[in-house]
Parts: C-alpha cells; sequence; structure tokens
C-alpha cells in the first residue's frame, strides 16, 4: 500500500505485529495514560551499576527503555550525556557489549521495547546488515541513529526492516511541512519529535511551543509521538506529556548517575537506588496525564 | 585501484556523493539548514553579480593572484626537478583560508545570517573568518581547542583584535576535531541567524563542493602563471593534506591532465606505526564523522582516535571526502612526512629561499625534498605553499629546544 496514493497519513508501512513498541503504544491507549521513555548510556557508571538501573527501570514506570550507544564524537549531545558516554568508554564499551547487556536483560523482561540510540559510525564499523541480525537476536525493537537522516537513511533501514527492528526517526523544530512527509513515509514505530533546536540537555521548550509541535505533526501521521530534549523535571514531563503519547527523558536521568560518580571514580553506593526514585517521580507526573 | 574515468572534475552527484565517501550525515535539525545552504550557494555559482563582487575583493582585498615562485636555490640545492612554489603564504591573512572564507561570506550574507561561527585547528581559518567578519560588520565566533590555543597564541591573539570571541574548547584531545563538535553544537542551537563557516572541504554536503570551488582559484591560477613562465603544464603537484582545501584547490584544476602526477602530504607525526599521527588515508579506514563518510582515524569499534601533528592545522583524524575519492580512484597518491620531515623542511625552505612555511606548507616541502632529487632537471615540480610559517616559530622554537 502507498500511503500517499490511498491519501492515508505517513508512517506504519510496515507490519508492526507482535512488535514489543505497537503492543505497548496499544496498552498506554487502553489505559488511558502518556508513556515515559527513559535514556540511559550504556555501561555508564560501570557495567554491574548499568545493568542494575536497567533492569530496575520497568518496575519503576520505565514503559520505553533508550540505551545509549557511545560514541567519541557525540555532536548533538550536551554536556551530561557527553560526559555519560566518556564514563561508558572508560569501560572500552563496545557496541557487541551493548547488545550482550539487552540480550541479558531479555532473559527476565519480554514486555518492555528497548531502543539504541547513538551515531551511525559505531554500527557502519560493525556492519549495518550483521548490527540489524544481531540486534534482532538480542531483543532490539527499535533503532535511532542520530546522524543518519532520511537522506542517508536507507543503507541501514533496509537490513533493519529485514530484521523487523524499527527505524525511529526524529523530526526538529527545522523540518518543515514540506519536508515532514518525506520523513513520516519512513517512519514507523513511533515518531521521536526534537523540541528544541539544540542539543540534548540543555534549553527547555515551552508547554505552548510543544502543543503547536504536537498539533502541526498530528496533521501528518497516525504514529505515537514521543517529545524529548529539555524535559528535566516531574512536572515538566507532566506538562509535555499532555500533549503528546510519551515523554523522553535523558540528560535528567543522566545528571543523577553522574553525581553518584566522584572524581576518582568511586560509585555512590544507594546510586541504583536514586536513579530509580527519580524515574518513578518522572512516572509518577507522565502517568497521570493523557491528551 | 577503479578504473580510470572520462573526467575527474565532475564532483559530487545531488546528495553529495563522491562514489562512497561524502554525503549529509547530519542530525534532522541541521538537514534544512544545509539544504538551504545547497540552494543559496546554487544561486550565487549563477548570478555573474557574485562572482564580481568576489574578484574584486580577491583582487583589493586579498592580493591576488599569488605569485607563482620559482625557487631557485632549492632547486640547485636538491639537483633534480625544478621547484615552483606558489605563494598562498602572501594573501592577505597568511595563508589560503582567506580564499574560501570571502566566498562563504558573501554566500552567508545573500542568505541574511548575521552571525558567523568557524572552527579552527592551527588559527589560520579563525583568522580569516574573523577577518571577513570584521571587513564585512558580522558577529563572529570561533571555537578552537584548548591546545591549539596554547601553540598557537598569537594567531588567538590576532583574532581577539579583529573582534572575534575566542572560545576554547576542553573536550576530548581539545584540538580541531572536538572544536568541530563544538561548532556543530552551536549551530544546532542558533539555526535562524548563524552561518557556520567551515574551513576545510569537508563536512555535509554542500561544504565540500563548495569549499573546492572556493579554493580552485590556486590551481587555476598556477596553470596560467606556469604557461606564462615555462610554456607548459607542472608534471609534478604537491600539497599538504589534513582535511585537504589547500590541496584540493591546487589538485583539482589538474585532475584530468593524465601527464600531471599529483600527491597529497599526510602529515605523519611521530611515525606511521608509532600510533601517533594523522595520516586518514595512509592509517585509517571509512567512517561517518563531522556530516560526511570518508577516511577516519577510528578503532575496531568505530570510536575515533586522536591524531597527532606537531601542525596544528593537520591535526585531524579525517580528511576531505573527494580526497577520498581521489585515493580510491587512484588518481591522486597520497604521501606522508613525519613531524621530524617537516621541521627539517621549515628550516631549510627559511634558510635558501628566505621563505618561513607553515608547518603545514612544511610537510609539502618535505616531500618536494624527498621527490626532486629523483627526476630530471627538466621535471617541474608546483608545490603549495599553503601559509606563512610566523605563526608557528614558537611551536619550532619549542621542538628544537630554542628559548625565545
Amino acid at each position: 500500500m502507498n500511503p500517499a496514493k490511498t491519501g492515508a497519513k505517513m508512517g506504519a508501512t510496515i507490519d508492526t505485529s507482535g512488535n514489543r513498541i505497537a503492543a505497548r503504544f496499544a496498552h498506554l491507549k487502553k489505559h488511558k495514560r502518556a508513556g515515559l521513555v527513559t535514556f540511559i548510556m550504556a555501561n555508564d557508571p560501570t557495567p554491574g551499576t548499568f545493568m542494575d538501573i536497567l533492569e530496575g527501570l520497568p518496575s519503576v514506570g520505565a514503559d520505553i527503555i533508550e540505551i545509549g550507544v557511545p560514541f567519541s564524537d557525540p555532536m548533538a549531545d550536551g554536556p551530561s550525556i557527553q560526559a555519560a558516554g566518556q564514563r561508558a568508554l572508560k569501560h572500552n564499551t563496545s557496541l557487541r557489549d551493548v547488545l550482550a547487556a539487552v540480550t541479558a536483560f531479555r532473559r527476565n523482561e519480554i514486555d518492555t521495547p528497548i531502543i539504541l540510540m547513538g551515531y551511525y559510525n559505531p554500527i557502519y564499523r560493525y556492519g549495518a546488515q550483521e548490527f540489524a541480525q544481531d540486534a534482532a537476536a538480542a531483543g532490539v525493537d527499535g533503532v535511532i541513529v542520530v546522524d543518519l537522516p532520511p537522506e542517508e537513511s536507507e543503507e541501514l533501514h533496509v537490513h533493519l526492516r529485514a530484521n523487523d527492528i524499527h527505524m525511529i526517526f526524529l523530526t526538529a523544530p527545522t523540518s518543515s511541512d514540506a519536508r515532514l512527509p518525506d520523513i513520516l513515509r519512513r517512519a514507523s514505530g513511533f515518531i521521536y519529535h526534537v523540541a528544541i533546536t539544540g542539543i540534548t540537555g540543555t534549553a527547555s521548550a515551552s508547554e505552548e511551543v510543544v502543543k503547536a509541535a504536537t498539533a502541526r505533526l498530528r496533521r501528518h501521521t497516525d504514529l505515537p509521538l514521543a517529545v524529548g530534549f529539555g524535559i528535566k523535571t516531574p512536572e515538566q514531563a507532566k506538562a509535555i506529556a499532555a500533549h503528546c503519547d510519551a515523554a523522553v527523558v535523558g540528560s535528567a536521568i543522566v545528571d543523577v548517575i553522574g553525581k553518584g560518580v566522584n572524581v576518582e571514580g568511586k560509585i555512590d553506593p544507594g546510586l541504583t537506588t536514586k536513579v530509580l526514585e527519580f524515574v518513578k517521580s518522572l512516572a509518577v507526573g507522565v502517568h497521570g496525564t493523557w491528551p | 585501484m577503479a578504473e580510470a574515468l572520462n573526467t575527474y572534475r565532475g564532483g559530487a552527484d545531488e546528495n553529495g556523493h563522491f562514489g562512497l565517501f561524502g554525503g549529509r550525515y547530519v542530525a534532522e535539525t541541521l538537514m534544512p539548514l544545509i539544504l538551504d545552504l545547497e540552494k543559496a550557494y546554487d544561486a550565487a555559482k549563477n548570478d555573474p553579480a557574485f562572482h564580481a563582487q568576489l574578484t574584486d575583493l580577491h583582487t583589493h582585498y586579498a592580493g591576488r593572484p599569488s605569485p607563482l615562485y620559482f625557487a631557485e636555490r632549492l632547486t640547485a640545492h636538491l639537483g633534480g626537478a625544478k621547484i615552483y612554489l606558489k605563494r598562498e603564504e602572501l594573501n592577505h591573512t597568511g595563508s589560503h583560508k582567506i580564499n574560501n572564507c570571502l566566498g562563504q561570506i558573501l554566500v552567508a550574507m545573500r542568505m541574511g545570517k548575521t552571525r558567523i561561527i568557524a572552527e579552527t585547528g592551527a588559527g589560520s581559518h579563525g583568522v580569516a573568518t574573523a577577518t571577513v567578519c570584521a571587513r564585512f560588520g558580522l558577529k563572529c565566533v570561533v571555537y578552537m581547542g584548548a591546545k591549539d590555543m596554547e601553540r598557537q597564541k598569537p594567531n588567538v591573539f590576532r583574532m581577539q583584535l579583529l573582534g572575534a570571541e575566542v572560545r576554547p574548547v576542553e573536550k576530548g584531545a581539545a584540538t580541531l576535531k572536538d572544536a568541530l563538535n563544538e561548532a556543530l553544537r552551536d549551530w544546532v542551537a542558533n539555526v535562524n541567524d548563524t552561518y557556520y563557516l567551515i574551513g576545510t572541504c569537508a563536512g555535509p554536503h554542500p561544504y565540500p563542493t563548495m569549499v573546492r570551488d572556493f579554493q580552485c582559484i590556486i590551481g587555476d591560477e598556477v596553470r596560467t602563471q606556469l604557461q606564462a613562465a615555462e610554456g607548459r603544464l607542472p608534471d609534478s603537484v604537491v600539497a599538504a593534506v589534513g582535511g585537504g582545501s589547500n590541496a584540493i584547490g591546487i589538485f583539482h584544476p589538474f585532475l584530468d591532465d593524465p601527464t600531471v602526477k599529483i600527491y597529497g602530504v599526510e602529515a605523519e607525526g611521530h611515525g606511521a606505526n608509532s600510533g601517533a599521527h594523522a595520516m586518514s588515508i595512509g592509517g585509517g579506514s571509512p567512517g561517518v564523522l563531522h556530516g560526511n563518510r570518508t577516511y577516519l582515524l577510528q578503532d575496531e569499534n568505530g570510536q575515533i582516535k586522536d591524531a597527532h601533528s606537531i601542525s596544528a592545522g593537520l591535526d585531524y583524524p579525517g580528511i576531505g571526502p573527494e580526497h577520498a575519492w581521489l585515493h580510491f580512484q587512484g588518481r591522486v597518491q597520497y604521501v606522508s612526512a613525519t613531524d621530524k620531515e617537516a621541521l627539517a623542511a621549515f628550516q631549510l625552505c627559511s634558510k635558501l629561499e628566505g621563505i618561513l612555511p607553515a608547518l603545514e606548507s612544511a610537510h609539502a616541502m618535505a616531500y618536494v625534498e624527498k621527490l626532486a632529487p629523483t627526476l630530471p632537471a627538466d621535471h617541474i615540480i608546483v608545490a603549495n605553499l599553503s601559509g606563512r610559517g610566523d605563526k608557528d616559530v614558537f611551536t619550532v622554537a619549542d621542538a628544537l629546544g630554542a628559548k625565545l
């Protein structure tokens, strides 16, 4: 089916039956609540603590989990996520290690969608086809590649489609109405709207700006809308979630992790609890909301 | 090696790819901006008024054409090929960087941008950007690695005198790669009024093509000047390659002349096997960074490795995508010179010709020293003297153990 020809809205062009992302958004819709998407960097601050946090996230209300794949040159990230990436790279964290962590997570958890988020070079170096196969085997549901705009996406997307992994596309305030259909016709899973023009964890968009942005996106797509960049508190998360299907929080969580590591690299023994308590406070805010 | 092509000057395809290389690997927020830039540049390229203004600036502001100079004593000393130097160091601001900055600042103003950002390694591009911003009254912010600010102090102060704000970048190795990351982060946060004036023939399309076009004046002039001096084409053309803007500028007009051998000289740092060099082609592999696919220094997991060169301008772990393609096609030979060889060439050129070459250009001179003695007296080499060495006197003094 060509959605452009039938006049239908763009998106959802691949079969999502049995997919955790579609199931999760259907579940949220059924319970009339918005979702919380949480971002943490793989192996931050250590492989062990990361695994503890990851495994604890579903029980404190994370509906979808994004795992950052560390990259030496994260040009779209602010200081918090840059620092998280550096902590991860101290453990020589590779894309293979990230997939191993997902495999371990999936031994006990089969419902919460896992999205890998990062930059293209580690995937390109791994090999797009091999990556798509291994990610599917590990239990990855979606992939966000920050520096792979629609114009360059096909070389990876073709392999992701073949392995039933969603390529999650980003939209930005600068994406014009003329450009949106080009993005959305490729999109599946959900749309990740970047609320601000800027890097992660810096400025925050006002509720009014987000409301207008999601209304504009709604004219183009029926896919679930997640909004992220600059959401730092339970109050902000709640306010933003009122205008979309899910709020994404990254830097604020990563900051809690960063504060639990002292200058010598020693980890606060209560860190996992602190991170999960913060996520719980975010979830309470978001889950009380339904657009 | 790939099959010989009818032309090597065809440039990128409509999506900015040079074969496997190039492209537009940027975040969605920036994508509409680079598409706008492409449109604005295409319009400028086809506007005679744009070219008339640029030519006027070249002549009366930058001092073009730069001389093509027969290096008589160096030729006699090396005892082989006849050596000509393209004197880009005599341009206003002291390097070839002004060629690109004049072109891009006119494009930026056509787009109605009021704030200019740039990255710089050695400071040559930063100075050239600060200069054109002063000339046209635009706000200028230059990102520079903290390590580079330390080794290029005179250029930092020059930029400040020209009214630019120089922002130190402490992250990573605190060199050119990190300055580029910060400039991209600034751009994504200031999309409405800001123009990113990239200094080398790298980054997302259309930058590699646009920068090349603005630098081709170097090779175009060499053709005319050598015709006047010798009545023929050169046999060899040599230029140093970091990102590769001075090199692509002198190479490109000769790509379709099969008798002209072309050499790009990468910075070999402490040596090819030392792990401390900046040889993206000689010691790297294809990858994606800073908006384009090209040869990169990277580990087996796709993490970018820090480059090393005594020359701040070559201290970058990538290379422009058109160079990657020319290497892949086998049209240009990419060779290398070490820190030590560049230092020796710096001194030789200074003593024999009375010209202090930039440490970047000294890498080209080091290869000329290797090449010339192996060739007959009727062989003509043209080397691009892309910048002047005044900015490097502290680094050279330090390396030679002299106290200033």
